[in-house]
Parts: C-alpha cells; sequence; structure tokens
C-alpha cells in the first residue's frame, strides 16, 4: 500500500472530478461535501508524504512497470513532497470559503477545482519532462475555465489574455522539450541529467539554447518582470478561492526551475553547470523592485495583493539563483509562508469587498465593514506577515533570505528586498487606514463571514503564525530538502541504479 | 528533404506568431493553431528525419525510425485540438460579453476607469 501512496494525490483529484460529473444537475451540498472530504483527504494523504520523505530516501513509481529511463515515472523527494502538501493545505482552505457560495455562481466549479488539484499535484511528482507538459497542461485547461468561474466583461478579457500567453507558452515549451530531447536523446530528468554531462561539446550550444528557452517558458509561469503583465489582472479578476489557488501556479513555475536547472543543469553538468543562475539574479531582483513600485500603485485591494505576489516570486527567484543550502532552504521556507498568506489575503480582500457594499476592493473610503473587529484583526495579521515584519513567519523567512546572502557577493539583494518590504508596508497602511479607519456607518443588515468562510480564512492566515512557531522542526526539513536539492548524483543513482532504486 | 521540411516549419511558425500579434480575437486563435502546427513538425523532427524507417521491431529490419517522438506528436495533436476548441469557444465569449471582437477593448478600459 504504501508504494503506491506516490500516486494517489494525483488519483485522488482525478476520481473526486470524475464523480462530481455524474448528476450534472444534482444540488450543490453533495458535491461540497465529496470535494471537502477529498481534499482533506489529501492532506492527510501528503503529510504521510512527507513523513515518507523524510528520511533522505529518493523513492520512485514507474507507471506501467516501465522502468526508468524508460516509461514515465513519479519521483518523490523532500521538496516534491513538501508542494504537494502545500497545494493540498492551500486547496482545503480556498475550498472551504468557495463552499460559502462563490462555488455557486458558475457551473462545475467542484469538478475543475479537483482537476486542477491533480494538475498541479502531478507537476510536482513528475520525473519526465514531457509528462510535466502534459501536467502542465492540465492545469492550465482546468484554470482557464476556473478564472472565468461566473462570468463578466473583466474575466472574459483578462482570461483572453491568460489562455492566449499560455497557448503560446506551451507552444515554446514543446519547442524546448523537442530541442532537449534532439540533443539528449532522452525525457527523464535524471537521465537527462546524466547525459548532459557526457555530451558532445559541439551540441552544448543546442543544448543550450533549449535550456534558455525552457527558462523562458517557466519564467512566464512564475511571471518573472519581463513576462509577469498577465498576472495582476488575472488574479484581479479572478474569483476569490480560484485566486486563492492560483497562489501556487506562478510556484508551479518557480519549483520547476528549481527542479530542472538543480537536477539537469546542476553541479554535475559539466561546462553548462548552473549557467542560468547569473541571468535569474539580475531579473529576480527586478522583478523585486518593479513589484515594490506595483504595490504602491494599486488602486485596488487585489490589485495589490497581486503585486505582493510578484514581490514574492522576485524574493523566491533570488533565493533560486543564489544556489546554496542556506538560500534555498530560506527559499523553501519562504515558498510555504507566502504562498498560504498571499492565498488567504485573496479571501480576505473578497470578504472586505463583499461587506463594503458598492466600494467593494477599491481602496476608497466608503461604508465600513460589517465586521470591522474580526476582519480587521485578520488583514493586521495578514499584512504584517506579508511585509515580513516580525515576530510572525514572514519575517523569519525574510531574515534566513538575508542571512543566506553574502553582502560581499549580492550586495543589492538586501537594499531592494528592504525597500520592498517598507513598499508593501507603507502600501498595505494605507489600505488599511482607507478601508477601516475612513469608513462610514456599515450596513448593520450587510452579509457576514459565514462558518465556512471564516474556516478557510482562518486555516491559511493562521498557518502563518504555526509556521513561526514550528520554525525549527520546519527548517530542517527545508535544509534537508535543499541539500538533497543540491546532490544531484543522488538522484541519479536511485532512479537509474536498480539496486537502491525505488518500490515500484 | 531536411531543406524543405525545415523551411515550412519556420514558414508555419512565422505566420503563425504573425497572426498571433494581431488586434483581433479570430487571427490570433487561427495564429495559434498554426504556431501549434509547426511545433508538432517540430517535434516529430527531433528524432532525426527517416525515410521506410520502422517505428516498431520486424523481423528483418535494420533501419528504424525513433518512434518516441511520434508518441509525443500525438499526445501534443490531442492536447492542441483541445486548447483549439476552447480557445474558439472563449473568443466568441469574449465577442458577446464585449460586443467586439478587439483583443484588447479600449472602450472596456475606459469604462473601467470611470468606475474606479
Amino acid at each position: 500500500m504504501m508504494q503506491h501512496l506516490i500516486i494517489l494525490p494525483i488519483l485522488l483529484p482525478l476520481f473526486t472530478g470524475l464523480a462530481m460529473l455524474i448528476k450534472r444537475d444534482a444540488t450543490m451540498q453533495p458535491r461540497r461535501t465529496i470535494g471537502l472530504v477529498s481534499t482533506a483527504l489529501l492532506v492527510v494523504i501528503s503529510i504521510a508524504l512527507v513523513v515518507e520523505s523524510s528520511n533522505g530516501q529518493i523513492r520512485y513509481y514507474a507507471l506501467g512497470d516501465w522502468q526508468p529511463p524508460f516509461g514515465i515515472i513519479l519521483m518523490l523527494d523532500r521538496l516534491s513532497a513538501l508542494m504537494v502538501c502545500l497545494t493540498s493545505v492551500l486547496a482545503l482552505g480556498s475550498l472551504a470559503y468557495a463552499c460559502a457560495g462563490d462555488d455557486k455562481k458558475g457551473s462545475n466549479f467542484h469538478g475543475l477545482f479537483q482537476l486542477q488539484l491533480m494538475g498541479i499535484n502531478g507537476a510536482f511528482l513528475t520525473g519526465d519532462m514531457f509528462n510535466l507538459f502534459v501536467f502542465f497542461e492540465v492545469l492550465l485547461i482546468a484554470s482557464y475555465s476556473l478564472l472565468m468561474h461566473g462570468g463578466g466583461k473583466d474575466r472574459t478579457q483578462a482570461g483572453f489574455h491568460y489562455v492566449a500567453l499560455n497557448l503560446a507558452g506551451s507552444a515554446m515549451f514543446l519547442i524546448a522539450l523537442g530541442v532537449l530531447y534532439g540533443t539528449t536523446g532522452t525525457l527523464n530528468m535524471a537521465d537527462m541529467g546524466q547525459r548532459v554531462a557526457q555530451l558532445d561539446p559541439e551540441r552544448l550550444g543546442l543544448l543550450k539554447a533549449g535550456a534558455f528557452l525552457l527558462l523562458v517558458v517557466f519564467g512566464l509561469k512564475s511571471a518573472i518582470l519581463p513576462l509577469y503583465f498577465w498576472l495582476p489582472r488575472a488574479y484581479a479578476s479572478a474569483p476569490a478561492p480560484v485566486a486563492a489557488l492560483f497562489a501556487i501556479m506562478t510556484k508551479v513555475g518557480i519549483y520547476a526551475i528549481l527542479r530542472v536547472y538543480t537536477l539537469i543543469f546542476g553541479d554535475s553538468a559539466g561546462d553548462l553547470a548552473n549557467f542560468v543562475q547569473p541571468w535569474l539574479w539580475w531579473f529576480a531582483l527586478a522583478t523585486v523592485a518593479l513589484g515594490g513600485v506595483g504595490v504602491l500603485s494599486a488602486r485596488d485591494l487585489r490589485t495589490q495583493v497581486a503585486y505582493l505576489i510578484l514581490i514574492s516570486v522576485g524574493t523566491l527567484l533570488a533565493g533560486v539563483s543564489m544556489d546554496r543550502v542556506a538560500s534555498l532552504s530560506a527559499l523553501l521556507y519562504y515558498m510555504l509562508h507566502t504562498t498560504l498568506v498571499s492565498g488567504g489575503l485573496f479571501l480576505l480582500a473578497d470578504a472586505i469587498a463583499d461587506q463594503r457594499g458598492k466600494a467593494g476592493a477599491r481602496i476608497v473610503p466608503g461604508r465600513g465593514v460589517t465586521q470591522p473587529a474580526l476582519l480587521g484583526l485578520a488583514y493586521f495579521v495578514g499584512a504584517i506577515t506579508v511585509v515580513g515584519l516580525p515576530p510572525l513567519s514572514g519575517a523569519i523567512g525574510k531574515a534566513l533570505l538575508l542571512d543566506a546572502a553574502q553582502p560581499s557577493e549580492q550586495p543589492w539583494l538586501w537594499p531592494l528586498l528592504l525597500l520592498s518590504s517598507l513598499a508593501g508596508l507603507v502600501a498595505m497602511g494605507r489600505s488599511g487606514s482607507t478601508i477601516f479607519w475612513k469608513a462610514g456607518k456599515p450596513d448593520p443588515e450587510g452579509p457576514r463571514l459565514k462558518p465556512s468562510m471564516l474556516a478557510g480564512l482562518a486555516l491559511l492566515l493562521g498557518a502563518s503564525p504555526l509556521l513561526a512557531i514550528f520554525a525549527g522542526p520546519i527548517t530542517a526539513f527545508t535544509q534537508a530538502s535543499a541539500a538533497q536539492l543540491l546532490d544531484p548524483g543522488a538522484y541519479t543513482q536511485a532512479i537509474l541504479a536498480p539496486t537502491s532504486g525505488g518500490d515500484s | 528533404m531536411e531543406a524543405l521540411y525545415a523551411t515550412v516549419t519556420g514558414f508555419l511558425a512565422a505566420s503563425g506568431l504573425y497572426l498571433a500579434l494581431r488586434g483581433r480575437t479570430f487571427p490570433v486563435v487561427v495564429g495559434l493553431t498554426l504556431l501549434s502546427y509547426a511545433v508538432n513538425l517540430f517535434l516529430f523532427s527531433t528524432g532525426g528525419l527517416t525515410t521506410d524507417g520502422a517505428a516498431v521491431i520486424q523481423d528483418g529490419k535494420t533501419h528504424y525510425a525513433d518512434p518516441l517522438p511520434q508518441a509525443l506528436v500525438l499526445t501534443a495533436i490531442v492536447i492542441g485540438f483541445a486548447m483549439t476548441a476552447f480557445s474558439v469557444i472563449l473568443a466568441m465569449r469574449v465577442r458577446g460579453d464585449q460586443g467586439s471582437d478587439q483583443v484588447n477593448d479600449q472602450r472596456g478600459d475606459d469604462a473601467r476607469e470611470e468606475k474606479s
């Protein structure tokens, strides 16, 4: 049973999603129950995977029993277990929030939500480049429909941009894959890593071109500076639970960068070892700077959160490009924190917009919220966490990252990161005081938080104090993941040498 | 054959890219479709171009074509079709919702500015 645990995060959402298709006109309640139970089960499974992976063994699951490097495999190491766990917790929070009524605004919300989870989990677990493409497409198709859930002019237009860009991105992904396959003759990531090192120097140029093209694709998914234009509008117009789930989508891009450029083009790649990191560095810093400007200029709470995501993307990529155990470990901790908190902030922005009537999420004085104490407290917690003030998890994540940067080598990270935090603080302070202090009389009859909305919010925003309290064990785990990630030899050994191999 | 193949792929990709950068939704959809054809052709060629090569093991054959790109292209075609169908529906929806087939509807943007 334990050996099949690896494939469960893909199969469970798939079957749940299929089950939602039966009786399309059925009432909402059974679907909500099925969706919530299945997602809660996913959390349990992913925790089991984290425990399973914590001994440092790298396992693989050979689909159809085709042994690597020939078949498609799923691989489980600390990093992929951690990402699956993060996804399922985030999904549980946003699904709970959606069950308060957002899921009724269009058709098939629950089915699409589960298929989206399947795509995300698959992308985290796969050990095969083409399979990565397929799971990217699965999660994209689901995200296209979810983004437009509920309809409306803003959403369809933002959606069309998002779809067209991602279709172009998929085309580039395939070209890059073709180049990589043409030069190395394999699609298995571990095998490709091994062959890159022994490649004919004549073909290195072609391989490098393919690798750069792949970086462009992943950069588009994770919204690095020149490729971020789709993000603010798409995220700001998406329904709140979907935007919250999308907080993980940029991290899928970052995960792919982390995986491909440490495993295939990492330390063992000979002439091409770590060649993208210096490039990433400047784009990452520029993304941080631009996110700071964007946060200050946002006139809508949701756009503001979208730009905060952009800052976090830049920060994470800066961590990737420093490429040592301390920085990768800091980045993983920061990733846990920022994904959950920005998801929570999207939900909170929606709750605030809901209670303010016509003023909505715009940062203008307007009607007060119906539950000022509760929402104000939640906003306060979310704001100080996301900008990185002590004592919550944002401060720890940023401190770890700053600690990992060596001022002599990377002098620009400190000022940029701190200035972007200041920009976030100013912007969050301004919007908070406008919304909560310059507010008129609230409508006593206005909508209030339903219990399931509160549960979703509490789960996502409450993760931050928990991350801060358990920072010790969590950083121990992320440090071990980072060390594992920087040792590509161990992967190759675990996947290609059958004696120490997995349990397929 | 290689030169012809490369020219055709390049021409398709260039036409696709040109159309995808147009301002109306229909050319954009057609452009993305052409781009995906070009990508499929390119993927097909990554295993090397052979004539008369068998894809599966046959008695008495010594000359084989790489079967993997064929499998990849098949998957890419299926995904590409689904995406095309979706983007056509979406383009129609955009047309219906905003009353024009412009990718960037300026009137829509102005209306939003006034609202906020």
